[in-house]
């Protein structure tokens, strides 16, 4: 097992749980599953186990003060998205995309069918929206709700706003499937929105069959989207570098108090120099 | 002025011959007996009892009696033997009248019915292949001798027959007759052989599992617990999760009830992973938790990393929680990673439980801590300067601490002086002696 992997992508060999699975042959690693959304059909879905797989998205909201041609009830003008993370095209998961906005809003409830998954809109206040996220059958027949307040003023209140620069807040999130389905692994394997860990071997997908197809856009990524010039950096070395350094910090404690614990031990009755 | 009466001691003469004869009345009057014996009076304490145990004057009464009670050597008989026998005893006889009715431990003697059979009724009844009529007969004998008590029955048996063996020709051969002799099925539906026979393979493994639990070392005791409880865990989890299930299904028209009817045969999360018994709680904890994460059909990264900090916390109490967010704070570690992806939120919850564990040492040592002063601290009645204490602490053990204190400099860059401060009154002290 080569150790350039990092941790996650190795899951399914080294994490299995210890079920008798484990050394049979590939159609233990299947489930079957009885969907119920029409109970009259009880179709049959393969699934894989231990083989989770998961989409990294980015969601949130961009908002750019009008300046001068602002009016009391439309001061900001403000798009509200979920984004590949690294841009990538989300359709081919993401069925649709619902954002609730706030009820002083005409239909506040809007759907959005296609890449890219976005509302713009105009308005004076900040609210919560509710982003709910809707798969492709074979993926998921569960919705996801997202969370995201809509924010119009920037922190720093030092002077009138700048229409060029707009308030950005961005959420970074994986979107976790555990257990799926051998179409849809079948159909995302090699996608680039799509974070798929090494196959085990011997595990035999069908061919893929092709979701219906987009509109008339051809491409659903946001690589070229007007805006992403705004877009955030999530990059996960940052953080695993500041959680590694954390970790030996509290791990030294340990030792440390370990060390004292066991000598404290030894001598029940003398007292210790404070360390 | 009284003890020295007590003693016999006058102030101003010795104690002599002459005043031994003075101190023994004034001690013999301080006895106050009444009714019991010095001795025993001793006992208590030589002083009475605070509280009247026995009224002492009550001892010594006789229980008044009206009657004229003597005591006879008659003979007497057993209604439950079988021979003649004559044997004597005392009988309490009031005013001349002798007491009446059969030896009172007759009516003990009881025995079991044991049915008899004819040989008619074996021939057509109750042959068997495995069983001699003259095996047969000699267990109904001995059942009728050891009133069914089969472990006797067994070891008397002539040729050797288990107890599940000796009890299945028994209560067949029993229920076979009753069958026969019951004039209607009905009149003998009630009798326990005939609503429940007597299943000899069930009841061999009856005994076998018993013995087994019984001969279970602590070990496998240990370890069946711990399977129970996590199988308890994952029963109840699912439970909750169906029932959260199912209020969702209420609700949103594509819920998906394909949870409520999956077959999951991996999700016996097995506490076999689980070397030392201390463990078994906070895995069992992340183990559930991730089993229940499985049975989502799809949920987000931040989800589960609430759910396993979570369970995580689960066993520790508010204000430790507190101070593990703290603590992340002051290490500049966000409470909620800005990229949660895998990897991320893997390290954030290893972080999070190894704060846990450097609190619950940080704990532990101020606990020692406080233990230790509290010995020192003259629990023993000691006071807590004695150069004796200081004595039997070997040098080796103040090197230990300097060597400590050193390493502590070397990290913080405490000063030396305070150390050396303890260290030197302590040798002197030692030096002294």
């Amino acid at each position: 097992m080569s150790q350039s992997q990092t941790l996650p992508l190795k899951r399914h060999q080294d994490e299995n749980p210890r079920d008798d699975d484990s050394s049979d042959i590939k159609p233990s690693r299947l489930k079957i599953s009885l969907p119920s959304e029409d109970s009259d059909k009880k179709i049959l879905i393969k699934r894989v186990k231990d083989v989770g797989i998961c989409v990294p998205i980015v969601y949130g909201t961009i908002a750019f003060f009008l300046g001068r041609k602002a009016s009391e009830s439309q001061s900001h003008k403000w798009t509200v998205y979920v984004r590949g993370a690294s841009n990538e095209d989300l359709s081919a998961v993401v069925k649709r995309v619902v954002f609730q906005l706030h009820p002083s809003f005409n239909n506040p409830t809007r759907v959005v069918e296609s890449p890219p998954f976005e509302i713009s809109e105009c308005g004076w206040g900040e609210f919560e929206i509710a982003i709910t996220l809707f798969f492709h059958s074979d993926a998921c027949e569960k919705q996801l709700d997202l969370y995201h307040h809509l924010k119009l003023y920037p922190e720093d209140e030092s002077g009138p706003q700048n229409t060029k620069r707009p308030v950005v807040i961005e959420s970074y999130n994986e979107v976790v499937f555990p257990e799926p389905s051998e179409a849809f692994l079948a159909r995302v394997q090699n996608h680039p929105a799509v974070v798929v860990p090494r196959l085990p071997d011997g595990l035999n997908l069908p061919s893929p069959v092709p979701v219906e197809p987009m509109n008339d856009k051809e491409r659903g990524d946001t690589k070229d989207h007007p805006l992403n010039h705004w877009f955030l950096n999530f990059s996960e070395a940052d953080e695993l570098l500041k959680l590694a350094a954390a970790r030996q910090q509290v791990q030294a404690h340990i030792v440390k108090l370990g060390r004292q614990l066991t000598l404290m031990e030894g001598l029940p009755q003398s007292k210790q120099p404070s360390g | 002025m009284d003890a020295k009466d007590i003693l016999g001691l006058h102030k101003n003469s010795f104690p002599s011959s002459l005043d031994n004869k003075k101190s023994r009345p004034p001690k013999e009057s301080q006895r106050k007996p009444d009714g019991i014996s010095r001795e025993v009076y001793a006992l208590t304490g030589g002083m009475p009892p605070l509280m009247p145990s026995i009224d002492a004057s009550q001892l010594k009464k006789k229980p008044p009696t009206h009657e004229k009670v003597t005591w006879q050597w008659l003979p007497f008989t057993n209604s439950a033997r079988k021979d003649d026998l004559h044997l004597y005893h005392w009988v309490r006889v009031v005013n001349g009248v002798l007491p009446t009715g059969d030896y009172s431990f007759a009516k003990y003697n009881k025995s079991v019915d044991i049915i008899k059979y004819t040989d008619e009724e074996y021939e057509k009844y109750l042959t068997d292949p495995m069983w001699t009529k003259e095996e047969t007969n000699e267990l109904f004998d001995l059942c009728e001798r050891f009133d069914l008590r089969f472990v006797v029955i067994a070891d008397r048996f002539p040729s050797s027959r288990t107890v599940e063996e000796l009890k299945d020709r028994y209560y067949s051969v029993l229920r076979a007759i009753l069958l026969a002799r019951a004039a209607s099925s009905g009149d003998i539906a009630t009798h326990p052989i005939i609503k429940e026979p007597y299943n000899v393979s069930q009841e061999m493994e009856r005994k076998r599992a018993l013995s087994m639990v019984l001969s279970q070392t602590r070990q496998q005791e240990k370890r069946d617990e711990e399977v129970l409880i996590e199988a308890k865990r994952i029963a109840e989890l699912r439970m909750a999760s169906k029932v959260t299930e199912q209020s969702q299904l209420a609700v949103a028209s594509n819920a998906d009830a394909e949870l409520t009817e999956r077959a999951v045969p991996g999700e016996t999360v097995s506490p076999s992973n689980v070397q030392l018994p201390q463990m078994v709680v906070p895995s069992a904890d992340n183990a559930s938790t991730l089993a229940s994460l499985r049975m989502l059909r799809v949920y987000l990264r931040t989800y589960a990393l609430e759910q396993m900090v979570q369970a995580s916390n689960a066993t520790a109490g508010v204000r430790t929680i507190k101070r593990v967010e703290q603590t992340l704070q002051d290490l500049g570690v966000n409470l909620k990673p800005r990229v949660p992806t895998k990897a991320v939120c893997a390290e954030h919850l290893e972080l999070r439980r190894e704060i846990l564990t450097w609190l619950n040492l940080q704990k532990q040592v101020q606990y020692k801590e406080a233990e230790g002063s509290s010995f020192r601290d003259g629990s023993y009645g000691e006071t807590p300067g004695t150069p004796k204490d200081r004595t039997f602490i070997p040098d080796s053990l103040n090197f230990g601490g300097e060597r400590v204190g050193k390493k502590d400099q070397k990290r913080k860059g405490h000063g030396a002086p305070p150390t050396a401060a303890h260290k030197r009154p302590r040798k002197q002290k030692a030096s002294d002696l």
